[in-house]
Formats: structure tokens, C-alpha cells, sequence
């Protein structure tokens, strides 16, 4: 089975995805990829490296820029046998997307009272910074959240980003696999084999007693500069990674919540309306007693991306605000 | 054409008009709300179409489905449970009019998002060509479809990946209660195919062999590995956008002309076949009324099925939106 050489054991993010690629290719002739730019590195990086040499053109499709067409044609191949992953090489453009993904795909188990599924994988890729400004910027994961028949996981490192979208492709009911370009420099042990990292289970990065981080996508690696600048002051904080955003592995937050009393929810999407603020819901319902500080969230202010460096570098946020929050919630008690 | 083939289409033509006809009492009355978006007048389409293809080839619907399932020999039965919203129904009352399935006759699936289905089955013809199993996918959608991007999108990506994928266009003549002509430029429709080298061709859509003459040059076209294929079929509804006659909250809202109705009443499909087989002496007129008289019981038998049945628990609502 393929494998990408590594040191030490580990890869970077887009090679992990790439090996999986790979394998989930070299393993189901069914798996596919299709999506602008697919062919180009340009696009996509190192991340379809190899596929079209080795599956041909019939399985490696780059296509014409059409993403609601292209994404239609995804389901429709699903509903047909096949397992594509659509990559949308800027999530920008997967507005276009929307009512294929949300309106069709979401949809049509249900409509057709289980009589039809559509195990698409959709992956799009956040890619902002750099003074692209509001349209070459977005997360928008509770978009998709929202829709009763959507999957959606947000890898964190290489290790969830290869067992992940081997878990997306095999799923039977779609799934949006959503991916962070700041992500793209995170190297960790990768097994070489082809795993799945379970949808629907999120992970305790970092064990701790006074606070519980709550942290998704780029904020994990921002949570653990900012867990490691806490711990030098004395405070010891937990850090879960969801993983999955749907199904929310709450269980897991509840427990460690239970167990420190205090969260920050860091996501990098716009601050109302947001999965962060569905996961401070679900913990004020069930921990409403327990907890001895109102709940934090570090989000994006709820403005568009700005172009200026001047106004990005305080419009994402990064571990001095996630400090920050975590000592709010610890006011009077350190 | 042989005579059991001319069966199966008289059959199939009138079986769509009498399911459909019998849903028009229940309509006003109330018995049946989910919206329908009868099919009458427009039985050559569906028929013709679906006649030339295999049970394999995959059709796409759209809001106006009922002929298009049925045609492709999805069960009446089923269907009329449906669109009575009954557990019994081809998608356990979870669909209702709009979302009729039936996979294991090719039918994958209608919607009301105009041309939404378009890029399905253009989908389901690249699952076709990736694993070169000869077979076709259809799409039907109206006139005013044409109004959307999506089918352009789809046009363009079949015709550059030579997908075998069939685009009918059943041109009514109105986008809901919008004469087309209001629409769009006066251009032939079946042209839009034409920028991207796609085959097209216009028929009357009220003649099903012609239709059908159509239809079969388009899967031999398609099962070459010519490409894909565009038919328009000229036709017209019989009865309302949605409903029997369009009559919303006691406003009359079907703005076309009564002389325009009138002529078409006098072009419809299944009497203009009908005077075929008999003038041709393929059937005897006692052999064309025993016909009726059996799909008539039919279509009797499968609403007395979609009345008994039961509705769908609510402690069920949530099942069915992942496979668990």
C-alpha cells in the first residue's frame, strides 16, 4: 500500500491527506476525486501529488470552475455507486455549492425515507490571511452544521486529517471535510497504514483541572501555546479537540467541563450564530449548576475579513487571546 | 415497432392520466394537501422517452414527477401511498408529491429545485463512464429550468467529458404561470445545447413515437459514446402549475388563453395515439377499451392501497437523516 517517506514516523498535513488519497483509492476502485484545480499543485498542493499518474484522468477529474454543477455531479455519481471527494481548493466558492450540498445531498436520504443515500465527501479548504480579504477567507462550518443531514469534521493535525477522510470517504451519508491551509506546516506521527479517526469522537489533547479549552481547527495548535504559556503562571488548563463538529461529541466536553468547571470555546468563524455558541448552549443546559464562571468565547468579531495586515492582525484570533479569555473566567479565583 | 412494445406504451400513457386524474377529488377535497403538480397532457414525453431505455438507465425527475416514475415502471401503488403520505409510500410519506424514488427501476430521484437534478444525473452519467457499464442517465426538466446556471454548468461538463447522459427539456410553454416567451429571448430552446457541440433535437412532444424515435437515436447516441444528448418535447399541462385547475384561495390564476388551452386539448397525446392504433389496425378498439378497463382497476386497486395505509408515526420523525 502506498505511503509517503517520512522521518521519524511523521508527515505533514497535506502529504497525511494525500496518503490517504492514495490508499482509499489503491483499496475501493469506487473512491474518486474530482474538483477545480485538482491536477495543479497550484490549487491543491502536495495534496493530490501522484493520483493522476497512477488512477488516470478518469478518476483524478479536474473540472471547468462550476462548483454547483460539479457538486450536483458529485451526488449524483454517489447516489450511483461511486465515492467522490469534491475539493473546493478555496471554501469561498462552496457558496455556490450550497444547494447541491445542503438542499440536495442533505436532503435526499431523508426524502426518499431511506430509500437513497449520498456518501459524497465534500472537502473544502480555508485558506485566508495573506490581505486576501472577505472572499478569500471564510469558515463557514455551521453553515453546513446546520443542515439536519450533513456530517462535518475539522481535522486539527496530519494524524486526524488522514484518518478523517478515510472515515468521510467511507461513511455512507455525506460528509463536509473541512481543512485549514494555516494547518498545512502541522507535522505529526502518521501511521503508515490505512486507519480511520471515528466521526463523532473528539480528543483530549491536553489533560488539565482548571479550565477546559474547547478548541477546533487552527485553534488547536493556538490553544496549546496558549495551555503551555498558562501553565507557567500556574494554571492548568484542559484542552478537547472535537474533531467532528456533527455529530458534537459532547459527551466528552460535558465530562471535562464537569471536572473543571470553566470553558473557552476558540474557533476561528465569526463570533454569533456559530458553533461556538451552540456548544456553549449545549453546556449551560447540562452543566448549568456546575459551572463557576460564565462561559468564553474567542471567535472572529463579527465583521467581514479585512485586506489591511494592520486590521487582520487583530481580526484572527491567536493564543494572547485565548490566555486572555481563560484568565477572564478565572477572575477572583487567581 | 412490435405490438407488445405498443402495449407497454398505451399502457404506461394511460396509466399515468388515469393516476393522475384520480388524485384531482381528493385534491379539492383536502385528502390529499401534498403539493401536485399533475402530469396530464404531457404522457408522450415521459413515456416515449423512457420506452427506449433500459431498466438499468437512470431518469431524474423533476417537481412534475409522477409520469416520469411511472414511466420508468415505478409501482403506482407506491407512488399513490406517496403522495398520500403514507408509510406505505415509495418513500415512507417522507417525500410526498415531489420526491418519488424507485431504484430498482433506474428511477433515482425528483425534486423541486428547479434543474437541481439536472447535475445529478449528469453525475450519475460520469459513475456511468468511470465504470464503462454502457448504461445512460436521463434528466427531465421544463422550459423554465433554462432560466437556471446550473443547466449551462452541466451542459458544458457532460459535453467536454462526453458523459451518456440524455437532457430532456418538456417545454410546457410556461415557467409556473410565466408565458416562456417572457422569459427568454425567442430562440429555439433545444439551441442552448448547441454552443456546447451537443447533439439536439426538438419533437412533438405530444406524439409519443415520435418522441420515442427521438429518444432511441439519443441512447444509441449515448451508448456509442457519442456524448450526451439534448431533446426538447414540445407539449402542454392540462391542468394546473400545481393542482387540478390552479384555482389558489379562490383566485383563478392560470393566465393562459382558453382558445390556446382548447387547441392543445384537441392535440392530446394519448387520444392521438389511440386513433394510431386503430386507424393502423394494430389493435381493436375492443382490445384498446379492454385495456382502459384494466389499468382503470389498476389505478383503483392502488388508491384503495394508498387510502388504507397507515401514516407515519411521530416518533419516527427524526429516522432516516443518516444511515444510523
Amino acid at each position: 500500500m502506498f505511503s509517503n517517506p517520512r522521518q521519524d514516523n511523521k508527515l505533514k498535513f497535506g502529504l497525511a491527506i494525500n496518503e490517504a488519497l492514495h490508499q482509499l483509492m489503491e483499496s475501493d476502485p469506487s473512491v474518486f476525486v474530482i474538483g477545480q484545480g485538482v491536477k495543479s499543485p497550484w490549487y491543491v498542493g502536495n495534496t493530490c501529488n501522484g493520483l493522476i499518474q497512477k488512477f488516470g484522468e478518469a478518476r483524478v477529474i479536474d473540472t471547468p470552475i462550476s462548483e454547483n454543477a460539479m457538486s450536483g455531479v458529485a451526488s449524483g455519481a454517489a447516489m450511483n455507486g461511486m465515492k467522490p471527494v469534491m475539493n473546493y481548493p478555496r471554501l469561498d466558492f462552496m457558496y455556490y455549492a450550497l444547494d447541491a450540498i445542503m438542499n440536495g445531498a442533505a436532503n435526499w436520504r431523508y426524502m426518499a425515507g431511506g430509500n437513497a443515500n449520498v456518501p459524497a465527501v465534500f472537502w473544502g479548504i480555508i485558506n485566508r490571511g495573506g490581505e486576501q480579504a472577505a472572499q478569500h477567507a471564510q469558515a463557514i462550518q455551521a453553515i453546513f452544521a446546520h443542515a439536519p443531514g450533513l456530517k462535518v469534521v475539522m481535522p486539527s493535525n496530519p494524524y486526524d486529517a488522514k484518518g478523517l477522510l478515510v472515515a468521510a470517504v467511507r461513511d455512507p451519508d455525506p460528509v463536509v471535510y473541512l481543512d485549514d491551509r494555516w494547518l498545512y506546516g502541522q507535522e505529526c506521527v502518521v501511521p503508515q497504514n490505512l486507519y480511520e479517526v471515528p466521526i463523532g469522537k473528539g480528543k483530549k489533547v491536553r489533560d488539565g483541572k482548571d479550565i477546559t479549552i474547547v478548541a477546533i481547527s487552527y485553534m488547536v495548535p493556538e490553544a496549546i501555546k496558549a495551555a503551555s504559556q498558562l501553565a507557567k503562571e500556574g494554571i492548568n488548563a484542559e484542552i478537547i479537540d472535537p474533531r467532528t463538529i456533527k455529530p458534537l461529541d459532547i459527551d466528552l466536553i460535558l465530562s471535562s467541563v464537569q471536572k473543571t468547571k470553566r470553558l473557552v470555546v476558540a474557533e476561528g468563524a465569526w463570533q454569533s450564530f456559530g458553533v461556538s455558541s451552540e456548544i456553549s448552549q449545549l453546556v449551560y443546559t447540562q452543566l448549568f449548576n456546575h459551572l463557576s464562571a460564565p462561559i468564553e468565547k474567542v471567535c472572529l468579531p463579527d465583521c467581514p475579513a479585512p485586506a489591511s495586515r494592520s486590521l487582520e492582525a487583530g481580526y484572527y484570533p491567536k493564543s494572547e487571546q485565548i490566555v486572555a479569555a481563560v484568565k477572564k473566567t478565572l477572575r477572583g479565583k487567581i | 415497432m412490435e405490438k407488445d412494445l405498443l402495449e407497454k406504451i398505451y399502457r404506461r400513457m394511460l396509466l399515468i392520466r388515469l393516476a393522475e386524474e384520480c388524485l384531482i377529488g381528493p385534491i379539492l377535497s383536502g385528502e390529499v394537501k401534498t403539493p401536485c403538480h399533475l402530469y396530464t397532457g404531457q404522457e408522450a414525453s415521459a413515456v416515449g422517452i423512457c420506452a427506449a431505455l433500459s431498466p438499468q438507465d437512470i431518469v431524474f425527475s423533476n417537481h412534475r414527477g409522477h409520469g416520469h416514475y411511472l414511466a420508468k415502471g415505478g409501482d403506482v401503488e407506491k407512488m399513490l401511498a406517496e403522495i398520500y403520505t403514507k408509510e406505505s409510500g415509495c418513500c415512507r410519506g417522507r417525500g410526498g408529491s415531489m420526491h418519488l424514488m424507485a431504484r430498482e427501476c433506474g428511477f433515482y430521484g425528483s425534486a423541486p429545485i428547479i434543474a437541481q437534478t439536472v447535475a445529478m444525473a449528469t453525475g450519475a452519467a460520469l459513475a456511468n463512464s468511470i465504470k464503462n457499464n454502457g448504461q445512460i442517465a436521463v434528466t427531465f426538466f421544463g422550459d423554465g429550468a433554462v432560466g437556471e446556471g446550473i443547466i449551462y454548468e452541466s451542459l458544458n461538463f457532460a459535453a467536454l467529458k462526453k458523459l451518456p447522459v440524455i437532457f430532456v427539456c418538456e417545454n410546457n410553454l410556461y415557467s409556473t404561470h410565466l408565458p416562456i416567451t417572457e422569459c427568454r429571448p425567442d430562440v429555439p430552446l433545444y439551441e442552448i445545447a448547441k454552443p456546447f457541440g451537443i447533439a439536439a433535437a426538438q419533437v412533438d412532444g405530444n406524439d409519443v413515437l415520435k418522441v420515442y424515435d427521438a429518444a432511441s437515436v439519443a441512447v444509441e447516441n449515448c451508448r456509442a459514446g457519442l456524448g450526451p444528448y439534448f431533446i426538447e418535447c414540445l407539449t402542454y399541462r392540462m391542468r394546473g402549475h400545481v393542482g387540478p385547475d390552479d384555482n389558489i384561495q379562490g383566485q383563478h390564476t392560470d393566465i393562459r388563453p382558453d382558445d390556446e388551452v382548447e387547441a392543445w386539448r384537441k392535440k392530446d397525446p394519448i387520444a392521438k395515439f389511440e386513433n394510431y392504433l386503430a386507424e393502423s389496425k394494430i389493435f381493436e378498439k375492443n382490445d384498446l377499451e379492454k385495456i382502459k378497463q384494466e389499468t382503470a382497476a389498476v389505478v383503483e386497486k392502488a388508491k384503495e392501497f394508498a387510502v388504507s395505509g397507515p401514516r407515519p408515526d411521530i416518533n419516527d420523525v427524526k429516522k432516516y437523516v443518516f444511515e444510523s
